[in-house]
């Protein structure tokens, strides 16, 4: 999933300082999984805002709605007949769903109430790792299912580089060396020829160094 | 055994039942003090409830330091329910806490707010 972090209320409180009729927008994907912009995180931020406003001396109105996820316009939708109301929106929702919701509603201000930073997985709750770094050609086939461009930082495709020491990546004695990692998962699963094979050079055009991508499917479209 | 006469006690059949979200609402409509009180840790009745119940708090207090109402005007307290003297104990003393750090900053704001007299004219015909 995506995994997004809050962001410091001061922050936001900054973006907000100019308006009085406020949306928080939360999603109830990613960002609900990983507890920073679900229904809970919304109705915790607008309980905030409101406090801090009413300190403030400030009259302020915040309204609080949680769309199953803010990447599609069947659900962006649901608050077309509102979002008028609002001079700005706070969405908690990945990068995806803030810009896709400032799409929608390109006349209203979407600010972003959370940092988006990477695809990855819950290791235990509390703790989310990075694992895919969305390169658009997909080698786990071949690496024991451990991936060289998210895990090791020299994305290396053949291979430890000389500063993998004790099964540790030379950036930082916490990050696993992927390498590593994917030569005991070949031995465990007994592919360990696997290893001896090269890997061709790869196609960097469908990573984001190719630019924003896209992709199309003439089956399913209309 | 008594009890200050400032205290408005809810009842919730574990503490593990308060979310954030309830603490906050609380000084969101004027609350000066939060008090949770959970059962002794590793007694819950319900195995976790009253840790949770710490983190939440914890939470809340973390929160109401960043906006300034101040972390110390929520607290958890953990005592076993047969434990009546020690309730009386650590409600007058939360009490007293309060009493000290005075009223909550929001309701100082409305006070003021309503007794302003650029804003009088306002609250008079609401």
């Amino acid at each position: 999933m995506i995994v997004a972090d809050k962001k410091p209320i001061e922050e936001i409180i900054e973006y907000l300082k100019d308006h009085t009729n406020i949306l928080v927008l939360g999603c109830n994907e990613c960002v609900t999984v990983c507890e920073a912009g679900g229904k809970k995180e919304v109705a915790v931020l607008a309980s905030t805002l409101r406090m801090h406003a009413q300190k403030e001396g400030k009259e302020i109105k915040i309204d609080e709605v949680t769309l199953e996820r803010q990447c599609d316009k069947e659900y962006l939708d649901e608050i077309r007949d509102v979002i008028d109301q609002y001079d700005a929106v706070v969405s908690l929702a990945c990068g995806v769903g803030v810009q896709f919701t400032a799409e929608q509603y390109h006349s209203t201000q979407v600010y972003p109430g959370v940092n988006t930073c990477f695809m990855g997985a819950t290791e235990e709750r509390g703790l989310w790792t990075e694992r895919c770094q969305g390169c658009g050609q997909c080698i786990l086939a071949t690496t024991g299912s451990i991936c060289p461009v998210s895990r090791c930082a020299k994305r290396l495709f053949n291979g430890p580089c000389g500063g993998s020491t004790d099964g540790r990546c030379e950036i930082n004695a916490e990050v696993d060396c992927a390498w590593q990692l994917i030569v005991d998962r070949l031995k465990a699963l007994d592919k360990l020829d696997e290893y001896e094979k090269l890997c061709p050079l790869k196609d960097w055009s469908t990573d984001r160094a190719g630019g924003p991508r896209k992709v199309v499917r003439e089956d399913v479209q209309q | 055994m008594r009890l200050p006469p400032n205290i408005r006690i809810v009842r919730v059949p574990c503490s593990g039942k308060v979310d954030l979200i309830h603490i906050l609402r609380a000084f969101e409509k004027g609350a000066d003090g939060v008090c949770v009180l959970g059962c002794l840790e590793g007694d819950c009745h319900f195995n976790n409830g009253n840790l949770m119940a710490r983190r939440r708090v914890e939470q809340a207090q973390k929160i109401l330091d960043s906006i300034d109402i101040g972390g110390e005007r929520v607290k958890m307290y953990n005592l076993s329910s047969s434990e009546g003297p020690r309730f009386a104990q650590y409600a007058a003393e939360f009490t007293e806490k309060i009493n000290a750090l005075g009223p909550n900053p929001i309701k100082l704001a409305k006070n003021k707010a309503a007794v302003d007299p650029a804003t009088r004219d306002m609250a008079e015909t609401n």
